[in-house]
């Protein structure tokens, strides 16, 4: 350890809001179980947690590998529509799940479009019920972030490095291993262990399209014990189970992450080089799949979703208003939180594996758990109504940090190694600091991050329902109701203008960050 | 809207104060009650008009949404009564002690006898699998037929809805100790099991399935809403289990007389005449004017099943294993 002035000033900022996070996941663990204790999970929770993990492997390990090409041909190439295809890439994660899933099943459900082909085509029809629904339903949400987060990656390499590859002739299989295999090792593991913990905590979707009580996941087996059996106590014990699932992914993920070493370049833009022949068939046919995989069902859904539009019930405007208000406060305290985290663990400040832990846990957190925990321990404080939107913006935050974090990390890594001496050297005021290199250099992850954080906020139904109280219902819980009494016209239609104004939100803060990175 | 919107979480302690000092009424209840479509708002209007109080609603989730939630803030609640608990759930919310005994004398016109000293029905509806008349002109008369056939069924989780708990506890009152055989046979039909009603409601007007659990009142939705008379329910030989939704006063209300004058206008016209085409359920009395124009197509069940509360809890367990095991693939 170098000392110069400068790195090793302690982190409190990173410190105080590791601990915040601990205090929303871990602690809201502890009181849960403080007030019951806690059980010996039992052969049930075992076999659950088996499903668990299987199903969030292969969607992890399938969603990424997919990314790959992908975002590759997204790197390389420059077609008409290609940045509106890379903000809709945002789309299908900040969907309301059941919303999902019935676009999914439009599409390759009993009476979706693709049996209907088979069955004209005299072919047997195909059930997407089971594990490899549960996968595909998977990769439809999660595809997009893995291929927006590789694409970061590609986009980090520095443009010297692809020049030089050029006027060296590289092919572009050694152009592979010298430059894009280094930046998947780092970037790879992160994205992998993303989408694998996302999907530890699934609920709806592993239920729904799992065909039977053998697709039971852990999140399931939380749910039961807190709301049909009321036992605390087992509900503690998997949700501490569910933690060590996660942490052992991220100790799994800290041992393959390598930096990519490439140092830093002048952050001048160049093309990279986009080889014809086969290679250009390839790119091709990977974002002609990707976007109809993931476009076709969203169609879908919006021409549903128009039908229903004149039976929109009037309260929806405030309930719409309501969910954008907490998805932008939730996004200006994640955004932050995320940038100082992110900032102290890239220089490798003390504690920064501690940091990494905590900004990661949130991923495997069940908000039923975090909700019951915050519940009993505010008892005493406010009333639960007083207190609904302020929780509701609270584990907002918390369950959003992880993705805002996760794509800041690779870059704040790089930013360091590669401005961190002269910045030093020229003596800059942090304030100096942060305007002229940190915020344009972070830009891109930045406006991302802070996109997906506005999107999931406005899409989340998690908390609400526990503090819910006289006229503060959000734009989910809305659309909820709406299904829970047959309207699902309505809800359609008001799942539409959630995906819209999600998307809206997304769009804006991932445009912002990728003008103000241009 | 009574606030304005910055207010909203932050100011309402302010806007309660400013509710002109009306004694307030706190009813904790399930979302689609409250909601505008729902019983909710003409239920707070007629009870007002007798009341000279504030009748406010709080919503969280569901019937076991509810029960977890009054565990969790015991004597401490907020809330007086709470309207939305079905027969599933009140052996455990007795066993709290956190309910008091309701006293009010009138009668239900429920098709089994139903008498709890804590609760009082609101309304109730017989479970039932709906399809498509079109799509399904001869549905099968019995669990036992629909298990020989190749019919595509929907339900839900018994673990995590109660309609799901209904149909486990409909074929424990029906079968008993063949209850295992019965979805053994049952295994093949299942498409999939939802978490809650309104999954499994979904795909099946999306055609994912022939046949979904849901009640013999769903087709009057179609019927009176929509103006869609192709679903029906199909009528089953053993006969129909019953949910009946329950609201109980809690021990430690601060409004007991509003509270139990609440508990009497549930069981008056006013209330009960709201409810068959906003909850889309039958109501616990049956109005003098008699039903919706559209109800009398609706199929009526000879036998009505129901195991009394204690008995649901003790059977739960099992069935549920017996559940798990069959299905288990």
């Amino acid at each position: 350890m170098a000392s110069r002035a400068g790195t090793l000033r302690p982190p409190f900022g990173a410190a105080i809001i590791a601990a915040l996070l601990g205090g929303m996941t871990l602690g809201t663990v502890a009181v849960v179980a403080l007030y019951a204790g806690a059980a010996m999970p039992g052969v049930a929770d075992w076999a659950a947690v088996r499903f668990t993990v299987t199903q969030a492997a292969l969607s992890a390990v399938i969603s990424c590998l997919l990314a790959v090409p992908v975002a590759r041909a997204l790197a390389r190439r420059r077609f008409a529509g290609r940045g509106l295809l890379i903000t809709l890439m945002g789309a299908p994660f900040l969907l309301p799940v059941i919303v999902a899933v019935l676009g999914l099943l439009a599409i390759f459900g009993r009476a979706g479009v693709l049996n209907d082909g088979l069955a004209m085509l005299g072919l047997p029809r195909l059930s997407i019920y089971g594990l490899h629904g549960v996968v595909l339903a998977h990769v439809f949400l999660n595809l997009p972030l893995a291929t927006r987060m590789l694409l970061l990656g590609w986009q980090a390499i520095p443009a010297e490095r692809f020049r030089l590859a050029q006027s060296l002739d590289l092919t572009p299989g050694a152009q592979f291993r010298h430059l894009e295999w280094p930046m998947l090792r780092a970037t790879l593991p992160g994205a992998i262990l993303t989408v694998f913990t996302i999907c530890l905590a699934s609920f709806a979707v592993a239920l729904t399209l799992g065909g039977g009580p053998g697709a039971t996941t852990v999140e399931l087996a939380i749910y039961q014990a807190l709301r049909f059996d009321f036992a605390p106590e087992r509900a503690a014990t998997l949700a501490v189970l569910q933690f060590a699932l996660c942490l052992t992914a991220l100790a799994v993920g800290w041992s393959l992450i390598r930096d990519t070493g490439f140092g830093t370049g002048l952050g001048r833009r160049v093309e990279m080089p986009a080889p014809d022949g086969w290679r250009k068939g390839m790119d091709v046919a990977a974002i002609v799949l990707a976007a109809g995989f993931l476009m076709l069902p969203l169609g879908v859904l919006v021409i549903r979703g128009l039908g229903g539009m004149d039976e929109l019930p009037g309260g929806m405007w405030a309930a719409t208003l309501r969910s954008v208000l907490v998805a932008l406060v939730t996004t200006v305290l994640v955004t932050g939180a995320a940038l100082v985290l992110a900032m102290a663990a890239g220089r490798r400040a003390a504690g920064h594996r501690l940091f990494d832990a905590a900004a990661t846990l949130p991923l495997a957190a069940s908000s039923l758990v975090i909700g019951t925990g915050l519940f009993l321990a505010l008892r005493g404080v406010a009333t639960p109504s007083a207190m609904a939107l302020p929780v509701t913006i609270a584990v907002n935050a918390t369950l959003a940090l992880p993705y805002a974090y996760r794509l800041l990390l690779p870059e704040a890594r790089a930013l360091h190694q590669g401005h961190d001496r002269l910045a030093q050297a020229l003596g800059l005021t942090r304030g100096a600091r942060l305007r002229l290199v940190t915020l344009p250099c972070l830009a891109r992850p930045l406006g991302f991050g802070a996109g997906i954080t506005a999107a999931l906020s406005m899409g989340d139904l998690g908390v609400i329902t526990l503090f819910a109280a006289e006229n503060n219902a959000t734009l989910p819980l809305f659309i909820h109701g709406l299904m829970g009494s047959y309207r699902m016209e309505a809800a359609a239609a008001a799942s539409l203008i959630l995906m819209g104004i999600s998307f809206a939100l997304f769009a804006l803060f991932d445009r912002i960050g990728r003008h103000a990175a241009a | 809207m009574k606030t304005s919107i910055l207010a909203l979480g932050f100011a309402t302690v302010a806007t309660m104060a400013a509710a002109q000092d009306k004694p307030v009424l706190t009813v904790l209840t399930y979302d689609s009650f409250t909601a505008e479509w729902g019983p909710g708002p003409a239920v707070e209007t007629a009870f007002e008009a007798t009341c000279a109080c504030d009748l406010q609603f709080v919503a969280a989730g569901d019937g076991a949404a509810l029960l977890a939630r009054v565990q969790m803030e015991g004597a401490a609640s907020e809330a007086d009564v709470v309207l939305g608990l079905d027969t599933n759930l009140t052996a455990a919310a007795t066993t709290t002690g956190l309910f008091a005994p309701h006293g009010q004398g009138w009668k239900n016109s429920l098709p089994v006898a139903f008498d709890d000293p804590t609760f009082l029905p609101y309304d109730w509806g017989w479970f039932a699998f709906v399809h498509d008349k079109a799509k399904l002109p001869t549905p099968p008369k019995n669990f036992e037929e629909l298990a020989a056939s190749d019919v595509k069924i929907i339900i839900q989780d018994p673990r995590s809805s109660t309609p799901g708990l209904g149909l486990l506890m409909w074929v424990k009152a029906a079968y008993g100790d063949k209850a295992g055989a019965i979805w053994e046979g049952l295994a093949d039909n299942i498409v999939t099991v939802t978490p809650g009603w309104s999954e499994a409601y979904g795909l099946f007007l999306e055609g994912e399935a022939d046949m979904v659990l849901s009640y013999t009142t769903s087709p009057a939705y179609h019927l009176i809403a929509e103006e869609d008379a192709s679903k029906a329910a199909a009528a089953f030989s053993e006969g129909h289990y019953l949910q009946v939704e329950v609201a109980g006063k809690l021990a430690a209300t601060d409004q007991p007389e509003l509270a139990d004058a609440f508990l009497a206008f549930m069981g008056t016209e006013a209330f009960q005449s709201v409810i068959p085409t906003t909850n889309w359920m039958y109501p616990a009395v049956t109005p003098a004017a008699g039903l919706p124009a559209g109800f009398e197509t609706l199929i009526t069940p000879e036998t009505s099943l129901l195991l009394t509360a204690d008995e649901a809890l003790a059977a739960r367990e099992g069935a549920l294993a017996e559940w798990q095991a069959a299905l288990a693939r």
